[in-house]
């Protein structure tokens, strides 16, 4: 039975359909997971789809720090043994993982839930700045330190986040912006080098 | 070269958006092979070889290989990323102002070696212009100039006399100014000044390092602005998604 025919059974088509909408999903990856669908059991699907509708139902964001939580404020946001003068902002709720496995950091985070990309038409409107302003107005934060992307629209967001906090009188810093631990410097480029060079430290 | 598929090109990175887990797929502005798409693979991953040099705006040289679908990128060295660039927020949204122009108005695969140079000189005069704005008008003037669009200054593109000092409009439609008497009957032209039309014709026949000496008032940069604006929308039959992206800039007191 051929891929092409599976699509043009009703129910199938409508699932490839959806599927086919998932980022990083072409139409023939979708047809794929469709097929493995229908030949799992009753009880493996019924597992998946329940798991699908509880992320809507039961998945919240945080009103303070905007990442995804279960219950509000979230853990981080909540712990009293946490560096409360201190907000890393980051674009999206996974990089805040990184963050924490390194147990270098104590303080709060920010999820702007993605990045100024003025080529797609996605201004500050659409992430959550708003949300780290309000944050900001207390007083009792004291440093900000930008934690998005390295590209362009990483970049962009930085810059804009930057010039909207600087008149806050909070104190604003950025990842060090160098070479990937583990990549050759053969291959580096020029931005990253000379990143690499602004920042680099005394050895003692 | 042994390998008939793969071939060697510069190339400014117009555009680049992300294509499934980790790659990319890039809009690239060539000298000779004008405008083609093509796949970085394996990019966005942070040890990627390509890495920084298949970014947003980086001026490379290039190996690419044919294949049935879009071509792939199978090395790039930078020669130029414009550092400065990326570092100021004004500058950076000006360069992404002037890919998203090239973009939009030119077709694929047309060889349009000039252009490609204009492409590259404008990204390093917008690194280090005393006024972005000037560069961003001599550039469209000239990129229009490329693609066949060059607005007629010095006859009535109506009666086709010549342009006396004194009222003038400017029609995009027409593609060029109007005298006081065809001006004054028209719809949807703008009133151009004496000084907004001998810059725009300064714009026209100067280089960058000339139009960066230049010093305008905020008024008459401002005409020039419109005008020239009217006219990118006019052609494109749209706005910029980049042109907003500025105007925003401009309105909360972050140009510059
Ligand atoms: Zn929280
Ligand atoms: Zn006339």
């Amino acid at each position: 039975m051929g891929a092409d025919f599976i699509a043009t059974v009703q129910p199938m088509a409508r699932l490839i359909e959806e599927l086919h909408r998932l980022p990083g999903i072409g139409p023939k990856s979708a047809q794929r997971l469709a097929y493995f669908l229908l030949q799992s059991s009753a009880d493996q699907v019924r597992g998946l789809a329940e798991a699908i509708t509880a992320v809507k139902e039961k998945v919240i964001f945080c009103s303070v720090c905007q990442n995804i939580t279960q219950v509000d404020p979230c853990a981080i946001c909540r712990d009293e043994q946490r560096d409360h003068s201190k907000i890393c902002v980051v674009e999206k709720p996974l990089d805040v993982l990184p963050l924490e496995r390194t147990r270098g950091y104590n303080g709060l985070y920010h999820v702007l839930h993605g990045a100024i990309s003025p080529m797609d038409g996605l201004g500050p409107d659409d992430l959550r700045i708003k949300e780290l302003l309000a944050r900001l107005e207390g007083g009792c934060v004291e440093e900000v330190i930008l934690a998005t992307n390295p590209n362009l629209e990483g970049e962009a967001t930085a810059m804009y986040l930057q010039k909207l906090v600087a008149p806050l009188g909070v104190k604003i810093t950025r990842l060090a912006r160098g070479l990937p631990f583990g990549s050759d410097l053969e291959y580096a480029d020029e931005v990253t080098l000379t990143r690499a060079l602004e920042g680099r430290q005394e050895v003692t | 070269m042994s390998n008939p598929r793969l071939y060697s090109t510069e190339a400014v990175v117009l555009r680049k958006i992300d294509l499934g887990e980790a790659d990319s797929l890039v809009t690239l502005y060539t000298p000779h092979l004008g405008k083609i798409r093509a796949v970085a693979r394996g990019v966005r991953r942070s040890r990627s070889k390509l890495g920084g040099h298949v970014e947003w705006l980086v001026h490379a040289q290039m190996l690419l290989a044919r294949s049935k679908g879009l071509d792939i990128i199978s090395q790039s060295q930078a020669i130029n990323s414009f550092v400065p660039l990326r570092d100021n927020l004004w500058r950076s949204s000006s360069a992404l102002y002037v890919a998203e122009l090239v973009d939009r108005l030119t077709p694929e695969g047309e060889e349009d070696y000039p252009l490609f140079k204009l492409l590259a000189d404008t990204l390093q005069w917008l690194c280090r212009a005393h006024h972005t704005d000037l560069v961003l008008r001599r550039f469209e003037m000239h990129l229009f100039g490329r693609l066949g669009y060059e607005p007629e200054l010095y006859h009535c593109v109506a009666c086709h006399s010549a342009i006396e000092p004194g009222e003038h409009y400017f029609t995009p439609d027409g593609g060029g100014v109007l005298c006081s008497g065809c001006g004054g009957q028209a719809l949807m032209v703008d009133r151009l000044s004496l000084d907004a039309l001998k810059v725009l014709r300064f714009l026209q026949r100067s280089g960058y390092a000339e139009v960066d000496r230049l010093r305008l008032s905020a008024d008459l940069s401002a005409n020039i602005k419109l005008i020239m604006r009217r006219y990118v929308r006019y052609l494109l039959e749209r706005e910029l998604k980049s042109a907003d992206w500025l105007d925003r800039l401009e309105r909360e007191g972050l140009a510059r």
